[in-house]
């Protein structure tokens, strides 16, 4: 049995086929990336395991548990985190509190004992601080701690978005275009960050991603998307050139 | 400037950041308990009223401000604790118990308010919510044997400890100013803690608070019933300080002038809620004294500018006529909104932190610190 599953996943907008009877699986430990021209379904995929879309068709299974009913929420509860695409941060907090929400899934203090702060939610809180200042290590934010986001650049937010997600302490990332507007500097960190996050925190990584020099150095499995449809799949070479993906990205 | 090393989790945490903020509240909190000695009585009352304007002011921010759910029906749950607290006093009920009904009764209407609204955005859920607020109006007219319709409710004085609390007395002043001191204590403590971030993750991306595990309706529940009940609190005091209620009391213009306490306040901090409310209970004493004495002082001017008398007299009548006009108070209202949503959409808390910044900083301020700009603009094509 695989650590995460797709079974003949489809999703359809109207006559649309966003994705078309996409089957893959995941090992554990692994990093899977997924390849695709513009409008290929990659993001869609995202959307669909977060369960921010309901498929049409077709099963996903995580640690042998199916997901496909599962609410957004409790997504992230199973231990499945993710970026986006288009940085989705909460802009007016500050990198700080953004960190902590990341920590949601972890915290158990009810109503009253909030509102009364009880010492169970002050010891709680100390120790989510201190896991989200590992993280904050992990990934060199230090000196962004307390700013607010809407102040930040492009490639600080890329990284606060992934630290969020680390927060979580998933199983499982979803990284939506990790490398998507960072100068060749701040993709080799990522890609850095990516295989540290495979080997020193155990956490499987599923990926999509356009920029190829970071896809064939840190994925151990490729998949090529095209029209919803996977064309290919195997080690990152061998699908790069395969055929097919050579005729959907140059036309043929 | 005073620069804080961080050297404990604690130092995040804790209420009071550094000592001075021990002694700015700690004289504050000395103002507010020796105030009844040195105020005039009406300026107590006022306080009073600034008090429960204040309450409201926090539970609208804990809602809007902070989960970014906007509710023009705040007079409505002001309208439940009032009746709540009227009619449960006819069975003798005592003040701590039907105090506290009030703010639950309140709280559990607030959740059922807020079920509806979940699936509402923006001015869709003000929509919604003026219609609860008109429905609410609505029954509290027709519903007479709880009610008594028009005719209204007599709320008798609070009986506490074997002794009487009137309206006017310092007593009563305390009490409101006790259950704002917690009111703000429990809003803090709610917004340093899981469920505060939770509420400010849903106000900024409902998608990535999804995707980080949050349960978005059941917290948008949450803040929909916390609001509420702090509302009903504040609606039994607002009660008693009348100590008469009828519908017209509960109008669209007193939710209006509650989303202007935070508007006015600063939609960001609970300083604003506070400031927001002196604000809105000073328009008031403010257009009394438009009414009283400015006819007569441009009458004045008029005359030493070499008017004649019948000419300073004529216009002292249509000034006072202006002064006294009906709807001046809307418009007022009205102007406020708009300049300081054009001028200062931080409120003045938001102004007084720029005064504040201008001495730490003193000869180097630079007037474009708080410049709004936008560095990269998110989409909101997952919303």
């Amino acid at each position: 049995m695989s650590y995460f599953r797709a079974e003949n996943l489809s999703l359809h907008f109207g006559g649309l086929k966003a994705v078309d009877s996409v089957n893959f699986a995941l090992e554990k430990g692994e990093i899977l990336s997924i390849i695709g021209p513009n409008g290929a379904g990659k993001s869609s995929i995202f959307n669909l395991i977060s369960r921010l879309y309901n498929p049409t068709s077709g099963r996903l299974f995580f640690e042998d548990q199916e997901i496909t009913q599962e609410p957004p929420y409790s997504i992230a509860k199973l231990g499945i985190a993710r970026t986006f695409q288009n940085i989705e941060l909460f802009e007016n907090a500050s990198v700080l509190n953004n960190l902590l929400v990341g920590r949601h899934r972890h915290c158990t203090s009810s109503l009253w004992q909030e509102i009364l702060y009880m010492p169970s939610v002050r010891r709680d809180e100390k120790i989510h601080r201190h896991k989200v200042e590992q993280v904050i290590e992990f990934l060199d934010l230090e000196p962004y701690r307390d700013r607010v986001i809407s102040g930040l650049p492009y490639g600080v937010r890329k990284v606060v978005e992934l630290a969020r997600a680390l927060c979580t302490e998933p199983k499982l990332i979803l990284l939506d275009e990790p490398s998507s507007g960072l100068n060749v500097e701040e993709t080799t960190d990522m890609s850095f960050w990516i295989r540290d996050m495979q080997s020193e925190l155990g956490i499987t990584v599923l990926m999509v991603e356009h920029d190829m020099s970071l896809v064939s150095r840190v994925s151990d499995r490729v998949i090529a998307l095209n029209y919803g449809k996977v064309l290919a799949m195997g080690q990152p070479a061998e699908v790069q050139s395969h055929p097919d993906v050579v005729a959907a990205y140059l036309g043929a | 400037m005073k620069f804080l090393f961080k050297t404990d989790y604690e130092d995040d945490i804790r209420l009071f950041p550094h000592s001075g903020y021990l002694w700015t509240y700690g004289t504050l909190l000395i103002l507010i308990a020796a105030a009844p000695h040195f105020l005039s009585s009406y300026l107590v009352s006022q306080l009073v009223f600034v008090s429960i304007y204040a309450i409201v002011g926090v539970a609208l921010l804990i809602l809007t401000g902070f989960t970014g759910q906007a509710s023009l029906g705040h007079a409505a749950f002001l309208a439940i604790g009032a009746y709540t607290t009227a009619y449960l006093q006819q069975f003798g009920v005592p003040f701590p118990v039907y105090f506290l009904t009030a703010g639950l009764l309140t709280g559990i209407i607030g959740a059922i308010v807020g079920f509806p609204a979940l699936r509402l955005h923006g001015i869709y859920l003000v929509i919604a919510t003026i219609s609860f607020a008109l429905i609410v109006e609505e029954i509290l007219a027709r519903w007479e044997s709880v009610t008594h319709g028009n005719e209204g409710l007599r709320v008798k004085t609070i009986q506490m400890l074997g002794t009487t609390v009137p309206r006017d007395s310092p007593g009563f002043y305390y009490l409101c100013m006790g259950v704002l001191i917690f009111v703000i204590l429990g809003a803090i403590n709610l917004l340093r803690s899981p469920t505060g971030r939770a509420f400010v993750a849903i106000r900024d991306s409902e998608t990535a608070a999804k995707s980080m595990g949050i349960n978005v309706s059941l917290y948008k529940v949450k803040s929909f019933a916390i609001s509420a009940a702090i509302t009903g609190l504040a609606g039994c005091l607002f009660a008693h300080k009348l100590s008469f209620i009828s519908p017209e009391m509960f109008t669209l213009q007193l939710s209006i002038e509650f989303i202007m306490v935070i508007l006015i306040g600063g939609a960001f901090s609970l300083h604003g809620a506070v400031l927001g409310a002196i604000f809105i209970v000073m328009v008031d004493p403010f257009l009394t004294f438009l009414k009283d004495d400015i006819p007569g002082a441009i009458a004045n001017l008029s005359l030493l500018l070499g008017a004649g008398a019948e000419r300073a007299a004529a216009i002292e009548k249509s000034s006072a006529a202006f002064a006294s006009a009906n709807g001046l108070k809307g418009a007022i209202y009205g102007f406020l909104i708009m300049a300081f949503i054009l001028f200062e959409p931080l409120g003045l808390y938001g102004r007084w932190l720029k005064i504040k910044l201008f001495f730490q900083l003193f000869p180097l301020y630079k007037r474009a610190t708080f410049k709004r700009q936008k560095i990269y603009v998110k989409s909101e094509r997952n919303r």
